[in-house]
C-alpha cells in the first residue's frame, strides 16, 4: 500500500515499509485553530489502534490525537515542542508527529484513502 | 532602573493615556520608589545576629509604596473587572448567580469569622451545628445518606469521590482501571480520573446530545471501576436515559460518580440519590451563591451512598455524647484527609444563609426559574443563533456556529464583540461535541427586562454578523482598556512572572 490514508478521527498515515508516519490532517488543525502544544508518547510506547497515541492542545481546545495502527513508536517529532504552530503550517509534512512501527498491517485497510476522506470532511459541518 | 512612571498609553489620543473612567495603571513593581512605605517602623535597635549565616541577602524584592497607593492600584484594577454585581454574567457551566448579601453579612458575623480551627470543640460547638444543619441539607436536598464535607472546590469533590471509590473497590479486592466519561464531560473529569491513575475511556453523544446508551453498555465490563457523568450534563440537557446507565454500571461492578456541577437545573425537583448515584459533588459556590467563591475558595462537599460511606474523608463532624464531636480518627477505612481541618468554613455560612433564606420552597422555585430563563433565552435567540439540540433545555441554552457559517464571524470574534456591548461573553467552544459552542446560562437570578436587553444585543450581533459586517467583528473589542489580546503567543511563550529589568538583563 502507498500514499496517505486518514482515519474517521482525522488522523493521517503514511506508510514506508514497516513504518507509519502519523500525524493530524489540514481539517483536523483548521477545526483546532492555532496549536500551542503537543504532548508527544515516549519512544518504545506500544500503542493500540484507536487509543490516545498524543495530545493537542490549541487555543480552543485539548484534543486526543488516537492510533490509527497499533505498533510501537519508534521516533516522534520533538521539534513541535518549541514550534507547536508547524502543525498549522504543514500538517501533512512538517507538523508529523510521531513514527509507528506497524504490528498489523491488515489494521490499514480500514483507513481512507485521500478521496474518501475529502468526501468524508464534507460531509461534517 | 525603576521608576514610578512607567510609559503612558499612547493610542488613547489623550495626554495621560487614560479615556474618561478608564485608568491605565502600571503594574504595582513598576510604580516601586526604593524606602517608600506606608509606615513609619523605627529604627531596628542594636542586636546580636542568630541567624547563623541565614540572613537574606539579597533584596526582599516588595515594592515601595504608600498606602494611598496601593489602595488606588487595587481599586482601579477592581474597576476593570466585570462582575455578577454589575450586569447578566451568561458564563455557561458555572451558575453565575447573584449572591445575596445576608450571605455576607451572616459570613462575616464574629462568631463565625473570627474562628480558628484548632479550637476545642467545646469552644465551637455553634460552627460544628452550622456543618451539620448545613449537611444535613445536602443529604436531604440530594437524598443520600452521607456527605463529606471538606473538599475545596468542584475538582477537588471529584477527587474526594474518586478516592472514595477506589478505596471501597480496594477493600473489596477488586482492583479497576477504567473509568467511562461522556465527551461532553467537563474536562475536569477525565482529569481527575486520569490523575489517579485510572484510564479514561471516552463514551460518545448520541444525536440527542445525550450519552449514547448502548456505546455506554458496550464498553461496560469488569475492568471498568465506573463512570463520570453531569446532570444534566454539559449540553444543557437532562441525560434521561440516567436510571439506565446507573443499573448498567452497578450490574458490572462499577460505581456512579455524578458531576454535581449542575445542580442548581434540578435542586429541590430531582434527588440524585434516586437516580442511583453513589457520589456526586455540590458546589455550594455555584448552586448556593457566591459564584467562583466570590473570587475566593469554593466549596465541593461531596453526597455519598450507603457503599462508599464508610470511605469518606476524615475529619467528619457526628453528634457526640457531649455535643457535637469531630471524628480525626477512625478504623481505617477512610481513605484519610484531603485537607487541612474541616472545609471552607466561609462558603459554608453563605451556602447555609442562602439556603435557610430561600427555604425548601424557596430552593425549589429557584430551579425551576432557572430553567424557565434558560428556555425563555433559548426561545428567543431560536430564529437569529442556531440551537445545537432540539427541544427545550435545562439551565443552559447551547448553539452552534451554523449562524454564522459564511460569515467570515467565528465565535470568538462574535464573543469579543459582545465585550464592546458591555456583558461578559458566554461560554464559548465548550462543550467540544458541538461546532463552535456557544453555551449561555442566565441562572433564576436575572429578570426578564435583563434577558431582553441581553437578547436583543445577542439579536443584534447575530444580525449585524449575517449582513456582511465581519470586518467589524474581527477588529472588536473596540472600548476595552487593551484591544484583542494575541492568545495564541500567550499560551505558546506565556510570560508568568515579572521580573525586574536587572533580572532580565542578567538572564539575557
Amino acid at each position: 500500500m502507498s500514499g496517505i490514508r486518514f482515519s474517521k478521527d482525522h488522523e493521517w498515515v503514511k506508510v514506508d515499509g514497516d513504518i507509519a508516519t502519523v500525524g493530524i490532517s489540514p481539517y483536523a488543525q483548521d477545526q483546532l485553530g492555532d496549536v500551542v502544544f503537543v504532548d508527544l508518547p515516549a519512544i518504545g510506547k506500544k500503542i493500540e489502534k484507536g487509543k490516545e497515541l498524543a495530545v493537542v492542545e490549541s487555543v480552543k481546545a485539548a484534543s486526543e490525537v488516537y492510533a490509527p495502527v497499533s505498533g510501537e513508536v519508534v521516533e516522534v517529532n520533538a521539534a513541535l515542542g518549541d514550534a507547536p504552530g508547524t502543525v498549522n503550517e504543514d500538517a501533512l509534512g512538517k507538523g508529523w508527529f510521531a513514527k509507528v512501527k506497524i504490528a498489523n498491517k491488515a489494521e490499514l485497510d480500514g483507513l481512507m484513502d485521500e478521496a474518501a476522506y475529502k468526501t468524508f470532511c464534507e460531509g461534517l459541518h | 532602573m525603576t521608576t514610578s512612571n512607567p510609559p503612558i498609553n499612547t493610542s488613547a489620543g489623550t495626554i495621560s493615556g487614560n479615556r474618561g473612567l478608564q485608568l491605565e495603571e502600571p503594574l504595582i513593581f513598576e510604580m516601586d520608589v526604593p524606602g517608600r512605605s506606608g509606615v513609619d517602623l523605627p529604627d531596628v535597635p542594636k542586636h546580636k545576629e542568630r541567624l547563623a549565616g541565614m540572613k537574606r541577602k539579597g533584596a526582599v524584592g516588595l515594592p515601595g509604596l504608600a498606602e494611598s497607593q496601593v489602595v488606588r492600584h487595587y481599586t482601579k484594577l477592581s474597576q476593570k473587572n466585570y462582575a455578577i454585581d454589575m450586569s447578566v454574567y451568561p458564563l455557561g457551566s458555572c451558575t453565575m448567580k447573584h449572591n445575596p448579601r445576608i450571605n455576607e453579612k451572616i459570613a462575616r458575623l464574629p462568631g463565625i469569622a473570627d474562628l480558628h480551627p484548632m479550637q476545642p470543640v467545646s469552644t465551637v460547638q455553634g460552627a460544628l451545628e452550622l456543618i451539620d444543619t448545613l449537611a444535613h441539607w445536602l443529604k436531604t436536598l440530594t437524598g443520600m445518606p452521607a456527605v463529606a464535607m471538606s473538599p475545596a472546590a468542584g475538582a477537588h469533590g471529584e477527587l474526594c469521590g474518586m478516592l472514595t471509590i477506589r478505596a471501597a473497590q480496594l477493600a473489596k479486592g477488586d482492583a479497576r482501571k477504567r473509568i467511562l466519561v461522556p465527551e461532553s464531560a467537563h474536562g475536569t473529569n477525565p482529569a481527575t480520573a486520569a490523575s489517579i491513575g485510572y484510564e479514561v475511556d471516552p463514551v460518545p453523544a448520541d444525536e440527542r446530545g445525550r450519552v449514547d446508551l448502548a456505546a455506554f453498555k458496550a464498553k461496560l465490563g469488569p475492568d471498568v471501576a465506573g463512570t463520570m457523568i453531569t446532570n444534566p450534563n454539559t449540553c444543557g440537557l437532562f441525560e434521561n436515559d440516567i436510571i439506565d446507565i446507573a443499573d448498567a454500571v452497578h450490574g458490572a461492578g462499577g460505581y456512579f460518580y455524578c458531576d454535581g456541577a449542575n445542580f442548581n437545573a434540578i435542586v429541590g425537583r430531582v434527588r440524585p440519590g434516586d437516580l442511583g448515584v453513589d457520589a456526586m459533588h455540590i458546589n455550594l459556590h455555584k448552586t448556593f451563591s457566591t459564584p467562583h467563591g466570590g473570587g475566593g475558595p469554593g466549596s465541593g462537599p461531596v453526597v455519598l451512598s450507603e457503599a462508599l460511606a464508610p470511605y469518606a474523608p476524615l475529619p467528619y463532624v457526628v453528634h457526640g455524647a457531649n455535643g457535637f464531636d469531630l471524628v480525626e480518627h477512625d478504623g481505617g477505612k477512610s481513605f484519610g484527609r484531603l485537607k487541612g481541618f474541616h472545609g471552607q468554613m466561609g462558603m459554608f455560612s453563605r451556602a447555609l444563609s442562602y439556603i435557610l433564606s430561600h427555604g425548601a420552597d424557596g430552593l425549589r422555585q429557584v430551579s425551576g426559574d432557572a430553567v424557565l430563563n434558560a428556555n425563555y433565552l433559548q426561545a428567543s435567540l431560536r430564529s437569529d443563533l442556531s440551537v445545537a439540540f432540539p427541544g427545550t433545555c435545562m439551565h443552559e441554552a447551547l448553539f452552534n456556529d451554523d449562524f454564522l457559517e459564511g460569515t467570515g464571524v467565528t465565535t470568538l470574534d462574535f464573543a469579543k464583540a459582545m465585550i464592546d456591548e458591555g456583558y461578559h461573553p458566554m461560554t464559548m467552544y465548550f462543550p467540544l461535541v458541538v461546532h463552535g459552542a456557544l453555551l449561555m446560562e442566565p441562572t433564576e437570578t436575572e429578570s426578564k427586562d435583563g434577558l431582553d436587553r441581553y437578547i436583543e444585543v445577542v439579536q443584534g450581533l447575530a444580525r449585524r454578523a449575517k449582513a456582511g459586517d465581519a470586518a467589524y467583528f474581527h477588529g472588536a473589542p473596540y472600548h476595552t482598556p487593551r484591544r484583542r489580546l494575541d492568545e495564541t503567543l500567550a499560551a505558546r511563550q506565556p510570560i508568568l512572572r515579572w521580573k525586574p529589568e536587572e533580572t532580565k538583563k542578567a538572564a539575557e
